[in-house]
């Protein structure tokens, strides 16, 4: 069967079970659209286009499945760049197709060329130029195979404008599925005795967890071994913060006591976390006096910024059964009566006042199948610090690079991808002023989406790190002029209304969530709150900042 | 210490870039870098060589195994392999043709231009023999010259060889 490039775009699209996608159309990917008007494949015109790679990115994290996301030539390619770039560093399969200027016309520098797979090349985990027509199915099969396949991310498909109108032989078809690498059972063993042997192990969950849905499996791992267990922020739900085993957040906002068990833990159990420098401080001091086991479906994490004692590289489910079956029941009674001799995750945040709004929301979430989207700055930490989080891709946030701008779109993608769920996303005023404009696609297709918006008329983070590492001398910080952002969603036909205190933030979201249509809650925060604890830039991760005199 | 790094990678455009990228981009430095074709069309193999120690070049192999194109890594043992580059050197040679025929001799050099007023030299050997052949040939003017990047094969019956692809690749 004869079909255009355009139509066998839509047809491997729709293979892929591919139901929603979010884009911008533009002259070189016309053929494109023009295809997908008599396809059943839902299209979400946003914004802008880095709303739709958060979007897609969102829907990839709200359900393990690839977001999709398209856009034009040019500067509807470089506009996906953060969103790409997003998905790569959190480790997110993403397929975005780019419409490129036609073949003839490619190196004469035409209107909108830009050499998109050059630019994303660093910020993919692959990518292609399609410049035979022939290739063109096999290639968004593959693309879509290499964004799942092992550790997930992003990948861009360009294809030119001429090989979308193409007429071509068309074949249903599915590729052959490709293994994963097996773990080594040597090492697997040197594992389980490292384990059975140790006296104070600590279990790091990380976001390569929830990727490979292996959260029951690192559960009952610990569970059986009464093995505590902190996470990184991408791992936040792995292991729900209503166990006792957990003891929170670790990492350069981590929670005191979650720190000092890495700290002074004979072994680190670590699965699916890379080590990131906001996880280890300092990372000379972070494996000192104790045994680094470090699992990780992509063996080029094992020692590269850790050095680990035992590294297994292996598909995280298997690995964490392995372990499971071959480790020995131990009294550990000796270490939880030191980890609970430090500041429990509860009570250390000093006295600040914003971690009470995140507080607050706790009774509202819990037990209830709500998602929780964050964006980048202080409202993320007191996120992550506080809120209860209890299940795997219910904490959906941008770690690696921390993307602001990131939450109300990527909130807009996982509302879509799960509409049984609710959608909560939390921003910055900073950071809803970049991506704000997404309210209009929210508002349009009445995306039942919550925006919460800590409004503390500056960059809190940036305010914070001025404090701590430039002697207060705050430059850029602080926003002069005055934004309502009820109004401004308003503008978009969205209701909302601003909130002072905790209790009427928890009471306004608990009513926002029985709505069945996006609602907006701006939440007055002192510009003074500060992230607490907080480790001192550049030592351990036990090295907490001491403020004096804060304010 | 200087290491050897054969990389067997698909014959495909932007290969080179995606090879070359995650060197710069992780802040590793190539010192010389070779690529051609294999015995089989759809692979290429590149030769890169660089200075760095144990835990670099374990990190940069397994970087490299991560790149989807490419379809096998090896650090050669420096003392088991067989090593070439290749130069063209270009030296004034006026009344002192006969010299520098004869020097050239010793390095195993032939000269492939005898044009005008200068020689143009071949050689090929290791980076030590090709130093020497440049040193020696310094005093009489080098007016221009050109260097392959080192290429480099295992002894013994040891090979790098890719069946086929981990992925199933469209055809060209």
């Amino acid at each position: 069967m004869k079909l255009t490039g355009a139509e066998i775009m839509v047809r491997c699209l729709a293979e892929e079970g591919v139901s929603t996608i979010f884009g911008y159309p533009g002259g070189a990917i016309l053929p494109f659209y023009d295809a997908l008007r008599t396809s059943k494949i839902k299209h979400i015109l946003t914004a802008h286009e880095q709303g739709a790679s958060h979007a897609a990115d969102g829907w990839a994290r709200a359900t393990g499945q690839v977001g999709v996301c398209v856009a034009t030539s040019g500067p509807g390619a470089t506009n996906l760049v953060t969103g790409l770039a997003t998905a790569y560093l959190d480790s997110i399969p993403v397929v975005a197709i780019t419409g490129q200027v036609a073949r003839p016309m490619i190196g004469h520098d035409a209107f909108q060329e830009v050499d998109i797979t050059g630019i994303t090349m660093p910020c993919t985990k692959h990518n292609f130029l399609v410049k035979e027509p022939a290739q063109l199915a096999h290639t968004l099969r593959l693309a879509f195979q290499l964004a799942k396949h092992g550790r997930p991310g992003p990948v861009l498909v360009d294809v030119p404008r001429d090989v979308q109108t193409e007429l071509i032989e068309y074949v249903h078809d599915k590729l052959p599925e490709v293994g994963l690498p097996q773990p080594d059972m040597e090492r697997v063993n040197r594992a389980i005795a490292a384990i059975n042997q140790a006296q104070r192990p600590v279990m790091l969950v990380g976001g390569g967890v929830i990727r490979a849905d292996a959260e029951y499996d690192a559960m009952h791992l610990c569970e059986k071994l009464h093995m505590p267990v902190v996470s990184t922020l991408m791992g936040l739900g792995a292991i729900s913060a209503y166990r006792k085993l957990f003891l929170g957040m670790t990492g350069l906002h981590g929670h005191e006591r979650a720190n000092n068990a890495v700290k002074e833990a004979d072994l680190i159990l670590a699965v699916g976390s890379r080590f990131n420098d906001r996880v280890t401080g300092e990372r000379s001091s972070y494996g000192a006096n104790k045994k680094v086991v470090h699992i990780d479906i992509d063996p080029a994490e094992l020692d590269k910024n850790i050095y680990s004692n035992i590294g297994i590289a292996g598909p995280m489910k298997q690995v964490l059964n392995l372990l499971e079956q071959g480790s020995k029941v131990k009294d550990l009674s000796p270490w939880w009566q030191r980890i609970e001799s430090w500041t429990s995750m509860e009570e250390d945040f000093g006295d600040e006042q914003a971690p009470l709004f995140l507080k607050a929301l706790n009774a509202v979430i819990k037990d209830k199948d709500y998602i929780v989207v964050t964006d980048v700055g202080q409202h993320q930490m007191w996120a992550a610090q506080h809120l209860k989080i209890q299940f795997a891709r219910q904490f959906i946030t941008s770690g690696g690079l921390g993307t602001m701008g990131f939450s109300l779109p990527a909130a807009m993608g996982a509302a879509l991808a799960r509409p049984q769920s609710r959608v909560i996303s939390i921003s910055g005023d900073g950071g809803f002023k970049m991506t704000g404009s997404e309210l209009y696609t929210i508002s349009t297709h009445k995306i039942p989406v919550t925006a919460i918006v800590f409004n503390n008329h500056g960059l809190g983070m940036i305010r914070q790190l001025q404090t701590v590492q430039f002697e207060k001398r705050f430059t850029s910080c602080e926003f002069p002029g005055y934004v309502d952002f009820v109004r401004y969603a308003e503008a978009f036909g969205v209701k909302g209304e601003h909130v002072k205190t905790p209790e009427q933030l928890a009471e306004a979201l608990a009513k926002a969530m029985e709505l069945d249509e996006p609602y907006l809650i701006e939440v007055e925060i002192d510009p003074k709150d500060m992230v607490l604890p907080m480790v001192v830039p550049g030592l351990g991760i036990g090295d907490f900042v001491k403020f004096e005199e804060k304010k | 210490m200087e290491q050897i790094i054969a990389i067997v990678v698909r014959n495909q455009p932007g290969v080179l870039m995606r090879v070359a990228g995650m060197f710069s981009r992780r802040g590793y430095n190539i010192d010389s870098l070779a690529v051609g074709t294999t015995e089989k069309p759809e692979f290429s193999r590149m030769t890169v060589t660089m200075d760095a120690d144990e835990a670099t070049i374990q990190q940069v192999c397994k970087q490299l195994e991560k790149l989807v194109e490419v379809e096998a890594v090896k650090v050669l043992p420096p003392d088991s392999s067989s090593k070439r580059s290749m130069i063209l050197l270009k030296v004034h040679a006026g009344e002192k043709r006969i010299e520098l025929l004869r020097l050239a001799e010793v390095f195993r050099a032939h000269a492939v231009d005898v044009k005008g007023s200068s020689l143009t030299f071949v050689a090929t050997g290791d980076e030590g023999k090709l130093r020497a052949l440049i040193q020696v040939m310094e005093p009489y003017g080098i007016l221009e010259m050109v260097q392959t990047g080192l290429v480099a094969l295992e002894r013994g019956d040891t090979s790098l060889r890719v069946e086929s692809s981990r992925f199933s690749w469209p055809r060209e």
